[in-house]
């Protein structure tokens, strides 16, 4: 008997060898402590993505025994230091985390980041599991130059959405808005000056406030720029449309002084109980329910971007980590991105609220929802965001400025100024920074 | 025969004027760290942005002379424009009101009263503050639904404002937060200048019935006016090339109607990368700053003359 259970034991066993052999032999092909004691620098945007890196830098540092060394900057002295390092050639970091919306173009013209394809296609440097077919389409599109060359990898899709204030809009027996008309209508109702009541808020700060009116110009189905990034579209009467939607709701329906919010102002005045909707990035969201700061923990909805006239999309933003040219030590740092983008962290990214993951895998994870603690409306807005996300900035050189010419536009909109002549002014003033741009 | 005697003519005493050269001559070595270091950290960066100024630099692009476009270019740049007034109208209110406060302030602390040590201390806290913390806090307090500047404005009755959320009071209110916390250093200087005045002058006016208002105008204001001056050249120079403050609250908006050269230039540098026309706003300014400046100093040699 008892030989007869050791025979059963042993088959089992050599029928679970193969498997087992497999599982050991991929962890064991890939050597994650091949750079071990080499030391990494990473430049990151002060955000919620960087925090979640920051909190998992640990276990990367004991799993490749690299020394890491990690400093977040706020965004305004983040970009420009980034540029102004990698251009002189020798940047103070290995790794750094930008903004594709922003830097994509000025990175790739001066090819100041590694093209990071032959090591994703490495063996040695990637594991299988790693899965880069993994990543959404638009996401690697993203971070590939228009040259071919990929040189950084998506850390995060920052999709739009309406942050809404679920026991105003039960007050007044509204439902939550479709479309742009009703969105203004409901901006309307909701809105009660006397109680300081607002039905909206947005940005109005000049640079920050552009994702808000091309929000609403997505709904007429247009960019701000033909696809080949050589014509601005932005005097049509269809950018028209978007300007007077927004020139109305900032005027008629958000708080006085929201011409000088930014996400930071609007988000503070939304978690007070006193407005409406806001419409803002995904990653916003943490604060919103935590009781210790917000007085609508309990009443946060998560709202899809409202359909338009002619479209329905909702604008994305990607935010991702390359490899510096010029580093010493492009082997660690490349290791490092491709952690911080496996599908665990991109998974621990989610669940913290940090944003929405490139990765298709992560929606795929039974407990997403469970361990996460913005509940199944959040997560079916963040996927049906994704089935409608369109770039919500050009893919041009200079978009700073592109985003400050336009957004003084949409501010002076916000005090009164007519939106067809406020857009022709500034069509006109891009126009030869643009053209100087593409001769360049 | 007559006796030669060779004599060795005594040696002249050498003059003031060449002890004077050869003592500068001995010590001219010393002078040469000093000497490198300023060509270094303040000639050669100037000779650089001139450079600059005249050349089409985008970061990342290739770099071309163009003469004195970028010059020219300023006279057609609207946003150029603006900021030039945004400039001259803060500053002339950032000067005016500390320093009428800051006399004031001067002649109060001049006045012996209990615990006027613990008085000043306190009043010149605000200038001992880091500007970004202090930009900080006055961001908060001027947000319109939860600031407390309007809560407070509220409850004495008083309509709330939009401080620096609105284009026509943005200027109005950083000059406020300036003159908090530069009111202070106008009061030390002229406090020093009042501490240093001659007692006969009063004693020969209060023989002749003069009052203490007399006293003032005929006597303290002309006599700490050289002060005054001083204080007026300092603040005029750091209110034209305040940054910090105005970065941090305003950020240059709404829209641009607070971006002064500073701000502006700082865009152009760092968020255009347009290096060249930076460079040439940046040597603009400094002319600005020197007019200004030669302006002050001719009045107050002119004051001290007087």
């Amino acid at each position: 008997m008892l030989q007869r259970r050791r025979m059963l034991q042993s088959a089992a066993a050599i029928l679970a060898a193969p498997a087992l052999v497999e599982r050991v032999g991929a962890q064991q092909a890939f050597d994650w402590k091949q750079f071990k004691g080499q030391s990494l620098t990473i430049s990151m945007t002060k955000s919620p993505r960087a925090d979640v890196m920051q909190a998992h830098q640990k276990e990367f540092e004991a799993l490749t025994g690299i020394k890491v060394e990690s400093e977040q900057l706020p965004e305004q002295q983040q970009r420009p230091k980034m540029v102004l390092e990698l251009s002189t050639g020798h940047p103070s970091f290995d790794v750094t985390h930008f903004s594709l919306h922003v830097s994509k173009r000025i990175v790739g013209q001066g090819k100041w980041l590694e093209d990071l394809r032959p090591y994703i296609a490495n063996p040695a440097l990637t594991p299988a599991d790693w899965d880069f077919k993994d990543f959404s389409a638009p996401s690697i599109a993203a971070a590939t130059q228009p040259d071919g060359r990929m040189d950084s990898l998506p850390l995060e899709t920052d999709f739009w959405l309406v942050y809404y204030n679920k026991q105003l809009f039960a007050d007044k027996g509204i439902a939550f808005p479709k479309t742009l008309d009703d969105m203004m209508k409901a901006a309307h109702a909701l809105t009660d000056k006397s109680t300081g009541t607002y039905g909206f808020v947005g940005r109005g700060l000049r640079n920050a406030n552009v994702p808000v009116w091309t929000s609403f110009l997505l709904g007429q189905n247009q960019a701000t720029i033909t696809a080949d990034g050589t014509k601005l579209l932005t005097d049509t009467p269809e950018a028209i449309w978007a300007g007077e939607y927004y020139k109305t709701i900032m005027r008629e329906c958000a708080p006085p002084g929201v011409v000088g919010f930014n996400w930071n102002e609007s988000q503070t005045s939304f978690i007070q109980g006193k407005i409406g909707m806001w419409l803002d990035g995904v990653g916003f969201a943490p604060p919103l329910l935590d009781k210790t700061k917000s007085k609508i923990a309990d009443h946060v909805g998560f709202g899809l971007m409202p359909a338009g006239p002619k479209g329905h999309h909702c604008p994305v933003f990607t935010d991702a980590l390359g490899v510096a040219a010029t580093s010493k030590a492009k082997g660690a740092a490349y290791l490092f991105c491709q952690w911080a983008t496996n599908k665990a962290m991109l998974l621990n990214l989610v669940r913290a609220g940090g944003g929405a993951s490139p990765r298709l895998s992560t929606y795929a994870d039974p407990d997403l929802v469970k361990d996460s603690p913005f509940g199944k409306e959040w997560l079916s807005t963040l996927l049906e965001s994704a089935k409608i996300a369109q770039l919500g900035l050009p893919e041009i050189i200079p978009v700073t400025e592109f985003r400050d010419t336009f957004g003084v536009a949409l501010t002076d909109m916000i005090g009164g100024a007519d939106v067809a002549s406020s857009l022709k002014k500034a069509t006109e003033n891009f126009k030869p920074i643009l053209e100087k741009s593409l001769k360049s | 025969m007559s006796a030669h005697v060779a004599t060795i003519a005594p040696a002249k005493p050498a003059t003031a004027h060449q002890r004077r050269r050869n003592y500068a001559r001995r010590y001219r070595l010393f002078i040469v760290p000093a000497g490198i270091v300023v060509a270094a950290v303040i000639v050669f960066p100037w000779l650089f942005t001139l450079f600059m100024s005249v050349q089409d630099f985008h970061v990342g692009g290739a770099m071309t002379f163009v003469g004195l476009a970028n010059y020219t270019r300023m006279l057609s740049d609207e946003r150029f424009l603006w900021a030039i007034l945004h400039t001259l109208y803060f500053t002339v209110l950032a000067v005016i009101f500390p320093t009428i406060l800051g006399v004031i302030a001067a002649v109060c602390f001049n006045q012996r009263f209990p615990l006027r040590g613990l008085a000043r201390t306190i009043f010149i806290l605000p200038m001992m503050a880091t500007p970004v913390a202090v930009a900080l806090v006055w961001t908060m307090m001027f947000h319109p639904q939860l600031g407390v500047l309007n809560y407070l404005l509220t409850s004495i009755g008083l309509p709330p404002s939009t401080w620096v959320y609105d284009s026509a009071t943005v200027i109005p209110t950083l000059v406020m937060v300036e003159t908090w916390q530069w009111t202070p250093l106008i009061m030390l200087i002229v406090l020093g200048g009042l501490a240093s005045l001659p007692q006969d002058p009063y004693e020969a006016a209060a023989l002749d019935g003069a009052s203490a208002w007399q006293c003032f105008i005929k006597i303290t204001l002309p006599l700490v006016w050289p002060f005054i001056m001083v204080a007026l050249v300092l603040r005029a120079v750091d209110a034209l090339k305040a940054f910090d403050t105005i970065f941090v609250i305003s950020g240059g908006g709404p829209g641009t109607s607070s971006e002064t050269l500073n701000l502006y230039l700082y865009q152009e540098a760092f968020a255009y990368y347009d290096i060249g026309y930076a460079s040439a706003i940046v040597v603009v300014f400094f002319v600005l700053i020197l007019l200004v400046t030669l302006l002050l100093m001719s009045r107050r040699a002119k004051a001290a003359a007087a």
